[in-house]
Formats: structure tokens, C-alpha cells, sequence
């Protein structure tokens, strides 16, 4: 096979700069300085500071709040991120399998991927209001006192619900072109082999759907720590109060409510970290398990 | 000779320019909906009131919102003259020296009169240095009141309680008894923290509520009388005297304006939301209630609500369009139309009489309940509080008494995190301000 090359060595990387540029100025540069920040306690209007060393980061972790809401956003992303990939994956399976008005069924599943996080918790903030929401009336008619910003039970699984709801779509999108790209051939074959659906679809199925869940189980982690942020402010009315809140929240009431600078910065730094830690984790030992074909 | 008329039209322009340039200023606000509409009225009227100065308002979100909206712009160098700040950013906005120019400053730089007495008792100082200089002109100020429900206070048989004592053996269970919550409330801290200290007579914070500055200070919430509050408060949640619909204002407020409470706990500047509603009630208001047990000589509540500073770094010209402006919106007229329009207190004497002499609080005694409030007898424990990161505070104090009343920590534990997590945070603000 012949290899393409440039003839000069400053042509790529003159063609490189233009995205190395938007990197440094967008991403690298803000971090180096949010990481510089962290060891600071500062004025927010920028007139008085205090090198603290590790403070910022001794604070977070002796701090039993700190430690509730990440133990919060970890059950959080574990329950957004199953009932996402699950639910999406059954009704994927089920659509694959409708012949008639295929093309309605699949559009009603995702039309609610348009749906912008905080309209989505506003979306949800009416259904649960506390005098008239359905989804209250609902809850109450079988005895469940729900009540949206008192309890943080009910307001946790309103967070969950909604977040749920918002991502299926997305997840279905992928899983249903996974499905379809399975070929026909495999499918006949262990059609011949195997006469129960359940196990044709754990034995071969699934197994050939791995690359897209691979691939799905990242976006829904990053989505369920990060992207459901605009679904919880909208949820608890803007109010931390006794609500549940998930650490990206954490930095946003801390930095942007309170000024707090080296202290939001230093939970940045910490959620840094945890999105390294996990794309590592992920790719090193996820992947290697999952054969591409 | 085309070019020649061009020219001398260019020049003419710039000219008429010149002789009637308007010096614009700018103000950053948080005041949306029916607010709003008032505020831009303001500045329409300055802006007609003179041909030099033209103010332009403009909505930035929340409290929290505008003030990060203002820090931002300010380390940008493209501050606003004017800023809106609230009476929990009080601290940082003050205690960042070279951010903004004291008001009283500003007025007697550019040769207005300013007399500290020509402000209500309650509002003078709460936007003052430990000195009694004023930095910032209260704008919005408003004191937490009792509104009631005239027809349900009726028909349980009793009058407004004057004490929590009253509230507690006679006043709830007869209003329970005739089929009401006995009591709703919209801001615990505020309300019941801040405002009870001051009613209450005690002290709030050490460093003299900590206007001494921020080194060292304490929060002193940690005490027998407000735990009391809070234990008899969760008691009469347990009774169904008091219901608690979470953190959200509106959330609390709702309920006694379909008429299922008998009295609701908010600010005087409800009133003129309340009363541009079509209630199916009348409703009234009166003073907060004090323990008999903890004093009786219960004494005046201080401002909330915001404050506007005179951002620095701005030319002379403009600082003396924002000096206008401040003279144009305290001027008793523009108070009064504030006044009438939204229930905020005036901020003077001068705009306090004229109401009365136009007879508003006979159309409407409870429009008067908040300023009353305010003038009532000061003491050393009444100016406000001084404390950083106090929006924080009041979240950390929201959680713990939502706790309280969910039942998942008792108030012996929840005053306990309170101290030591509001402590923590003042230290950490004192060390910003090195």
C-alpha cells in the first residue's frame, strides 16, 4: 500500500494550528488557570488574595456535604445511566420488530431528543407541582404523599425521571441502527440454531450490539454527571435547600451564586480528575473486552 | 463642491452632537415581571425629568445572577455605573475597597446634601461601613411581615398574635380548628434568623454583627432562644399549625393566597403583588410576633431586599449623571410612586410623610406595617449584619431547616452543622479580603 505524506514538515502543522489554537484558548488555558485558582482564596472583584495551598481541596474533603453530594451523583449516574441504556435498548428491540407504521412509532420515540435540558425539568416541574402536577396526583393516588422541594427522596427521583426521559430517545436512535446493521444472515442462522428469542438475543444480539452500548455507556456517564445540569437547577427552582444536588451543580452554587472562586475551582479541578480517571478506566478496560468487527 | 457640503454637513453634525450630547449611564438590575415594568419607569422619568443624562436599565436574572454579572463586567473593566446588589452580597460588594464608590461620597463629591437622619431608622445603616458612612443606596428595601387573612382570623374568633406565645396556645389552634394551616412562611433565614435576632434583641454575629470586619468573625445562631423557635416550629409542624412547602418562595406563598392558610410570614414588598391580585379574601398585615419569654421589649426589624452602588472606574461626567440619578430616585415624589407601586419602603422621611398626607394607608393600612416595622425602637442589634459568603449561609441554613421539618436531623444537630459550616465559610471569606 502506498503511503501519502506531505513533502514539507510545516504543512501539517501549519494545517494543525487552527485546532490546536481553539484547544489552548478554549480548553487548556481555562483549566491551567481554574487548576492556578484553586490554590487561592480570592475577592471575587479581584482586589484581595491568599495563597492557601491545599486548603481549597482539605475543605472539599473533610466536608461531610461534599462527600453527600458525590455520594448522591454516583447513585444518580448509575440509576440515569441503567434505566437510559435499558429502557432504550428494549423499546429499540421492539421497534426493530414493527413492520407496520414503523416509520410514526420510531419518530415518536425521538422527537423528545429535541427537548432542551431545563425545558425538559420545566417540562417536569409542572408535572410535579405540588397542588396540581399529574405525575403528584398520580404518586398520590397510590398513597405516595409526593411533594417536589420538600423531600428530597421525591425530589430525586422527579431528577431521575426526567433525566431518563430526556436521553432514551438518543440511546434508542443508536441501539435501533445497531440493531439494523446486524445482518440478516447471523440472525437467520442463530434463527436455525436456537428456537428461544430470550437467548438469541443475550447469546448473539447483544453481544454484536456491544460497540454502540460501549460507546452509549460513555455518553450516558458524561451526560448524567454533566449535561443534566440545566434539568437539576431547574428542579430544585434555583433553591439548594434540602434538595439533592449533583457535583456539578455543587460548582455552580459555590462559584457563580456564592463567588466562592478557589472553591469552585478546586471542585473543578476535582471533576477534572474524575472524567480522566474514567475515560482511562473506560478504554483501557472496558474496550478491550469488546471486539469491533 | 459636493464634497464641500458634504463636509460641512459632517461637521454641523458632529457639532449638534456635541452641544446635545446626553451623558449615558447604565444600571444593572434584578427585578423581573410587574418589578421590572417599575424600574424602567424610573429611569423613563429621569430621563425625561432632564435633557443631560440618559440612564439605560437592564435585567440581569436573579439577585445571584446580577451580582456575577456585575463581578464579571467588572473584572472586564466594562462595569455598569449603577449595580443592583442584595442584601446577602452586601459583604462582598462592600468589602471589595476600589469596586464601588460610597454613595454618601459620591453625593457630597458632586455638591448634593446628604443627610444620613433624612433616612428611615431601619434603613440607614444596613448598607453602611462600621463607621455609619452609606455605600450603598438602598433601592428595594423591604422588612419581613405578618399578613393574615381577615376572614379566617373571623371566623377562627382571634385577632393577629402579638407574640409567639399568643400564636402558639391561642391563635393556631383556633385557626386549626376552623379548618386552616395556622401558618405558611417564604424565607426561614431571613425571616426567622435575621430578622428574629433583630426583633428579638440579640445579637447576630460577633465583630458587632460583623460590620468590624470579617477577621474573626462568628455567626451566633448556636443559641437556647432560636433553637427554642425552631423546636417549637417543628412542633407546630406536628400539630398542622405550620406547613413548610420547601426552600422556594413561591411554593409557601401560594397556599395562603387560595385562602388555605391564616397567616403567611413575607416581605412588605408582597404587598403590592398581593393586592394586584384577585384574592378571595382581604388580607391585612402587622408586626412580627417576639417571644415574651425571650424579651419584652421587642424592637425594629432591618432592610432586605437590594441596594444600588456606583460602580468605580467611571469618568467624572458620568459619576455626575449617577449622582443625579440617585438624587432624582430618592426625591420624595419618585419614593412614594415605588412605594405605591410595588409595597417596597420608602426610603425617607420626606417620602413617607407625603404618603401619609395623600392618605395611602388610609386606602391601605397594611402598605404602612413594613415602614412602622422599621421605626420602631433600635438597638445595637438592629443596623443588619456584615458577613461574606452569606449566600452560602442562608443555603446552608435552608438545608438544615428543611431537614428539620422533613425529620431527617434533629435541631440540636442542625443548629450544631450550622455553626460550624458558617463559621468555616467566614473564615474563608476573611482570607479573600487580604
Amino acid at each position: 500500500m502506498k503511503r501519502a505524506g506531505f513533502t514539507t514538515r510545516w504543512l501539517p502543522i501549519l494545517l494543525l494550528l487552527p485546532q490546536l489554537a481553539v484547544i489552548i484558548v478554549f480548553f487548556y488555558w481555562p483549566a491551567a488557570q481554574a487548576v492556578q485558582s484553586s490554590f487561592y482564596l480570592e475577592d471575587p472583584f479581584g482586589f484581595g488574595s491568599t495563597f492557601v495551598g491545599l486548603d481549597n481541596y482539605t475543605y472539599l474533603a473533610q466536608s461531610a456535604e461534599y462527600a453527600k453530594i458525590a455520594r448522591f451523583t454516583l447513585v444518580f449516574t448509575i440509576l440515569v445511566t441503567f434505566f437510559s441504556l435499558g429502557l432504550a435498548l428494549l423499546l429499540a428491540v421492539k421497534a426493530d420488530k414493527v413492520i407496520r407504521g414503523a416509520k410514526s412509532y420510531r419518530t415518536l420515540l425521538m422527537w423528545v431528543y429535541a427537548v432542551a435540558p431545563p425545558v425538559a425539568g420545566f417540562i417536569g416541574l409542572l408535572m410535579f407541582n405540588q397542588s396540581w402536577g399529574p405525575l403528584t396526583e398520580l404518586a398520590k393516588s397510590f398513597g405516595w404523599d409526593f411533594a417536589l422541594g420538600v423531600n428530597s427522596t421525591d425530589t430525586a427521583a422527579a431528577m431521575v425521571l426526567v433525566s431518563v426521559w430526556k436521553q432514551v430517545p438518543v440511546n434508542f436512535i443508536f441501539f435501533l441502527s445497531g440493531l439494523q446493521s446486524i445482518p440478516k444472515s447471523v440472525r437467520e442462522a442463530a434463527l436455525i440454531d436456537c428456537s428461544s428469542a430470550m437467548r438469541r438475543f443475550w447469546d448473539v444480539t447483544f453481544p454484536l450490539l456491544a460497540p454502540t452500548g460501549f460507546f452509549l455507556l460513555i455518553i450516558n456517564i458524561t451526560y448524567a454527571l454533566f449535561d443534566t445540569f440545566g434539568i437539576v437547577d431547574v428542579l430544585v427552582k434555583g433553591e439548594p435547600g434540602n434538595n439533592p444536588l449533583t457535583l456539578v451543580y455543587k460548582v455552580y452554587v459555590d462559584g457563580f451564586r456564592g463567588n466562592d472562586m478557589g472553591g469552585s475551582s478546586a471542585q473543578s479541578v476535582v471533576l477534572m480528575v474524575l472524567v480522566l480517571a474514567l475515560t482511562v478506566v473506560q478504554f483501557r478496560l472496558v474496550e478491550r473486552r469488546i471486539h469491533y468487527t | 463642491m459636493k464634497k464641500l457640503t458634504l463636509g460641512t454637513a459632517a461637521a454641523l453634525t458632529l457639532m449638534a452632537n456635541t452641544a446635545f450630547a446626553e451623558t449615558e449611564i447604565t444600571w444593572w438590575h434584578g427585578m423581573g415581571g410587574a418589578l421590572g415594568d417599575t424600574v424602567n419607569e424610573i429611569a423613563k422619568g429621569f430621563n425625561a425629568s432632564q435633557d443631560e443624562y440618559k440612564i439605560t436599565p437592564s435585567f440581569k436574572g436573579t439577585y445571584e445572577e446580577t451580582l456575577t454579572a456585575g463581578i464579571a463586567a467588572f473584572r472586564a473593566g466594562e462595569q455598569p455605573n449603577v449595580l443592583q446588589v442584595f442584601d446577602a452580597g452586601a459583604a462582598t460588594v462592600i468589602g471589595a475597597k476600589g469596586a464601588t464608590m460610597a454613595v454618601q461620597d459620591l453625593l457630597e463629591s458632586n455638591g448634593v446634601e446628604f443627610n444620613i437622619e433624612d433616612y428611615i431608622s431601619g434603613v440607614r445603616y444596613f448598607y453602611a461601613d462600621a463607621d455609619g458612612k452609606m455605600i450603598g443606596m438602598p433601592f428595594n428595601s423591604s422588612s419581613p411581615v405578618m399578613y393574615y387573612n381577615v376572614q379566617a382570623l373571623e371566623k377562627a374568633g382571634v385577632t393577629p398574635p402579638k407574640t409567639w406565645e399568643e400564636f402558639q396556645t391561642v391563635t393556631a389552634p383556633a385557626l386549626k380548628d376552623a379548618g386552616y394551616v395556622a401558618m405558611t412562611q417564604s424565607h426561614l433565614p431571613w425571616v426567622f434568623v435575621e430578622n428574629f435576632m433583630s426583633r428579638n434583641d440579640m445579637p447576630f454575629a460577633t465583630n458587632d454583627n460583623g460590620y468590624n470586619g470579617a477577621e474573626g468573625t462568628k455567626i451566633l445562631t448556636n443559641t437556647p432562644e432560636l433553637k427554642a423557635h425552631f423546636t417549637a416550629m417543628a412542633d407546630w409542624k406536628e400539630k398542622g399549625y405550620f406547613e413548610w412547602f420547601g426552600t422556594g418562595w413561591g411554593d409557601n406563598q401560594t397556599p395562603f393566597e387560595e385562602g388555605k392558610v391564616g397567616i403567611w410570614f413575607g416581605s412588605s414588598g408582597s404587598f403590592g403583588g398581593l393586592s394586584k391580585q384577585d384574592l378571595p379574601f382581604d388580607f391585612s398585615a402587622t408586626y412580627l410576633p417576639y417571644w415574651e419569654s425571650v424579651t419584652t421589649e421587642p424592637k425594629q426589624t432591618f432592610i432586605g431586599g437590594a441596594a444600588l452602588f456606583a460602580m468605580a472606574g467611571k469618568s467624572d461626567e458620568e459619576n455626575k449623571a449617577t449622582t443625579e440619578f440617585f438624587k432624582y430616585l430618592t426625591s420624595p415624589e419618585v419614593q412614594y410612586m415605588w412605594h405605591r407601586e410595588t409595597g417596597y419602603v420608602p426610603i425617607t422621611t420626606a417620602a413617607y410623610d407625603m404618603a401619609k398626607a395623600d392618605g395611602h394607608y388610609d386606602r391601605f393600612p397594611a402598605a404602612e406595617v413594613g415602614i412602622q416595622q422599621l421605626s420602631l425602637e433600635a438597638s445595637e442589634n438592629t443596623r443588619g449584619y456584615r458577613m461574606g459568603f452569606y449566600v452560602q449561609i442562608r443555603d446552608v441554613m435552608n438545608r438544615e431547616f428543611g431537614r428539620i421539618f422533613t425529620g431527617e436531623t434533629s435541631v440540636d444537630d442542625a443548629f450544631n452543622a450550622i455553626e460550624k459550616e458558617a463559621n468555616e465559610l467566614l473564615a474563608r471569606f476573611a482570607k479573600t479580603q487580604n
